[in-house]
């Protein structure tokens, strides 16, 4: 599988760069001395990783290629090495090749970059719909319109608050909550102020811009819990407003939908296109 | 008579009609030097603050996250439009664009005076932004260099440091506006007899374009500015949806200018670049043409790219499709300058003076820069790099250390010909070294940073990404003190009032400012060369 062989290839570049993590990365959220991507939980992140993989060989290569030739044009043609130097200003071959080539290169980089836009803005059939609001209060709101249409606030846990296996500034006190192996659609929308909803195992970041509903996809192949931040600059609590999503088991999701009924009061009217929260006036 | 002393004091001016009313080319170059290094300095602390503070994880450094983030902010809009554009175009543009191309002075010589203090007025307008009241939080603009709205309307920043940033960039954009007009003027007409635009020197070559992306871009941002002045001032809605405004749309300005603005930045420094690659391989430039019409290319197509800024923000297909084919095409005119600076390097007789260090530094780090760019000028693979270190990286490597390296090389190469005075080549040398090991050190991790999540423009970050953030901040400690190994460079040069000749730098230096005396007379050219 071209899977398997990109796995090697990669492999391969790092353990000769000598650059091999030392520590097996966490699913979910950034480790220690990470030097790549984390682990992907997602089709969309793990083609985004494949796709990254062989562009990093590719610029590399030219990375390298452009190091020799500069420590060979400063070993060779030094005063000392070589007093006289040549007149030669134009090589017409040579400059047609260093354009050609590059347009090759780009050109092979384009068509799967294509590939990827499309799987990334074309959404499946989706089994359920998710709505993130980022609101003046650098909070995030999460409505299940398909589920009964409760909603609740979604905000980082204190350095009292949190449990010891809880990373600071990445936990929160009601995730997201949606079922594995499931198409889920995810509206994203922003109160008085830009913010972005992004979770990097998942390879998703969208701005939650008001007076606009943006949508993408998550399809999570793992159970688990999933760590991300708010990536638009939005004020002073910006580093405070982290993205938690929980991926559990079909059933669990069932139940866990029940509870929520009862604990969170549905929003009268909420649909998936209701964009009128985002008109309301921001708080200051 | 009294005529006769006029026109003497005219020719001669001293103290304040020297420096103040200046209109003579090679003084507000000076002018623009010096406030350029003040400007550079004032940001090179910003940063290292910044750097002291992400250094370990938690808050411990600025007193709140506001702080932090006008600092960054500041840190920004300093470097960008007061020190590396008066470095690169106001300055080395002012003093070298005429004696390359062997005009007595620039067209516009009264216009130029103004460009410089309008710049001068926009700097203090900046500094005073930051002491007068932005949000709740504290003083000073927090909302990054960019300004969106809402974070920059009244809603988001209440207080009057957002109308002083407003009325700093309007400044700074008419004073470089009037500059463009300026330089395109005395490039298009004022050449000396017999020098032919394809006989000009890549230094003004890469000028002239810089000239015209000024001219085209800065008033797109201008009117962006004043529609955010009259939404936050006189109850207009350009960018409130609850007017039926729009936030994107500014994004959409701003980016119309932001993006021809970096080639802004670094044109000049490819311009410098090919200069001091040729002068101290003691060969031409390898495919003149071709250079000068990679950087017309690379101007043109600057314009049209501007939405790979905003791949996240909700567009459709095929609009990230198109902003990410235009995108990569920059790479191949910048990838035939990176090759021609190279081949101009081979087979020629290298020297390795200073300048060509930061020289050879530059074509380096550029390269790392510029892949770096293809990579995220994949709209799929953004979706993951997008306001991330590894985009802070990516345009650090092309401008910190890239138009930086830039500035220091030029700075290096037409020291003695400005000032008549030789610098110290150990020092010289010792300034390239700790800044090359620094500014990788600081930027290098940033890559992996990015990659594994950690979003900018953030006070503190979650414990792990702790590592690479305090090799990051240890290198900015490493910079910083190049930095004043630098000003240190500059004071040793001025005490030991070493001669410098004419032309310090032998056979390979070839262009007109090499044939007038170190430092130059105040007018240059009153007999117009000519070129052969």
């Amino acid at each position: 599988m071209l899977n398997r062989i990109h796995q090697t290839a990669l492999t391969a570049f790092f353990t000769l760069a000598g650059l091999l993590p030392a520590a097996a990365a966490q699913r979910g959220q950034p480790s220690p001395w990470e030097i790549y991507f984390q682990p992907p939980a997602t089709p969309i992140m793990e083609f985004i990783e494949t796709f990254h993989g062989w562009l990093l060989i590719i610029i590399t290569l030219i990375t390298l290629l452009v190091t020799v030739l500069l420590g060979y044009c400063m070993y060779a043609f030094n005063a000392k090495r070589n007093p006289r130097p040549s007149r030669v200003t134009h090589n017409t071959p040579l400059e047609i090749v260093w354009t050609v080539i590059p347009v090759l290169i780009l050109v092979g980089i384009a068509i799967p970059s294509f590939r990827l836009l499309y799987d990334q803005l074309t959404i499946p059939k989706s089994d359920l719909t998710v709505k993130a609001t980022g609101t003046a209060q650098w909070t995030w709101t999460y409505a299940y319109p398909d589920n009964g249409g409760f909603s609740y606030d979604s905000v980082m846990l204190q350095d009292n608050e949190r449990k010891p296996d809880q990373p600071r500034l990445l936990a929160v006190d009601n995730p997201l909550v949606v079922p594995v192996n499931k198409v889920v659609r995810v509206q994203v929308t922003g109160e008085g102020i830009i913010h972005s909803w992004s979770v990097p195992s998942f390879g998703i970041k969208i701005d939650a811009v008001p007076g606009r509903l943006n949508e993408t996809w998550l399809k999570a192949e793992h159970e688990g819990m999933y760590y991300g931040q708010c990536s638009q600059l939005c004020g002073k609590n910006h580093a405070y407003m982290p993205i938690a999503v929980r991926v559990v088991s079909e059933q669990e999701f069932a139940n866990w939908v029940e509870q929520a009924k009862k604990k969170y009061s549905a929003v009268p009217g909420l649909a998936p296109n209701n964009v009128a929260s985002a008109a309301e006036p921001a708080r200051q | 008579m009294a005529n006769a002393a006029a026109h003497a004091e005219h020719h001669n001016p001293t103290g304040i009609r020297r420096w103040l009313f200046s209109t003579n080319h090679k003084d507000i170059g000076t002018l623009y030097l010096i406030e350029a290094i003040f400007a550079g300095v004032l940001g090179g602390l910003f940063s290292a603050a910044m750097r002291a503070e992400l250094a370990e994880p938690g808050v411990q450094f600025f007193h709140s996250a506001h702080a932090f983030n006008a600092v960054a902010t500041a840190h920004g809009v300093i470097m960008i439009f007061f020190m590396i554009m008066p470095a690169l175009i106001g300055g080395f543009g002012n003093w070298f664009v005429p004696l390359m191309i062997g005009a007595p002075d620039m067209a516009f010589p009264r216009m130029n005076n103004v460009s410089y203090w309008f710049l001068v007025a926009a700097l203090i307008l900046l500094v005073v932004s930051m002491f007068v009241p932005g949000d709740a939080e504290g003083t000073g603009f927090a909302g990054g260099w960019t300004i969106y709205p809402p974070l920059s309307s009244k809603a988001g920043q209440p207080g009057p440091a957002m109308d002083c940033v407003i009325f700093a960039l309007h400044l700074a954009g008419a004073s470089s506006i009037l500059g463009a007009i300026n330089f395109i003027t005395t490039i298009l007409n004022m050449r000396a007899p017999g020098m032919t635009l394809h006989k000009m020197p890549l230094f003004v070559w890469s000028i002239l374009v810089t000239a015209f992306l000024l001219l085209l871009a800065l008033p797109v941002l201008a009117g962006a500015i004043t529609m955010l002045l009259t939404d936050r001032n006189f109850g207009t809605t350009f960018f409130d949806p609850q007017g039926g405004g729009d936030p994107l749309l500014f994004q959409h300005l701003f980016w119309f200018f932001g993006h021809p603005e970096v080639y802004i930045l670094v044109l000049p420094a490819f311009g410098v670049i090919s200069q001091v690659i040729s002068t101290f391989s003691k060969k031409p430039v390898f495919g003149y043409l071709g250079m000068a019409y990679a950087m017309v290319a690379i101007g043109a197509i600057g314009f049209v790219v501007w939405a790979h800024h905003m791949y996240t923000v909700g567009m459709s297909f095929p609009a990230q499709a198109y902003f990410m084919v235009a995108t990569m095409v920059i790479a191949v005119p910048t990838g035939i300058k990176v090759f021609s600076w190279i081949a101009t390097m081979w087979g020629g007789s290298i020297e390795f003076r200073t300048p060509m260090l930061w020289a050879i530094g530059f074509i380096f780090l550029f390269t790392i820069g510029g892949v770096t760019g293809v990579v995220i000028s994949n709209a799929g693979v953004d979706r993951s790099l997008h306001d991330t270190y590894y985009v802070i990286a990516h345009f650090h490597y092309t401008m910190s250390l890239g138009a930086t390296f830039g500035i220091f090389c030029a700075w290096y190469y037409w020291f003695p010909k400005m000032t008549g005075y030789s610098y110290s080549e150990f020092l010289g040398k010792l300034h390239f070294w700790l800044t090359f090991i620094g500014v990788n050190l600081v930027f290098f991790p940033q890559h992996f940073l990015g990659l594994s999540g950690m979003p900018r423009r953030i006070v503190d970050y979650p414990d792990a990404f702790a590592g690479w953030n305090m090799v990051s901040s240890i290198g900015a400690a490493i910079s910083t003190v190049g930095m004043f190994v630098f000003l240190y460079t500059i004071a040793e040069a001025f005490m030991r009032k070493r001669r410098a000749a004419d032309n310090p730098w032998g056979v390979g230096a070839t262009t007109l400012e090499w044939t007038v005396s170190s430092p130059p007379p105040f007018h240059t050219f009153e007999t117009l060369p000519r070129i052969k």
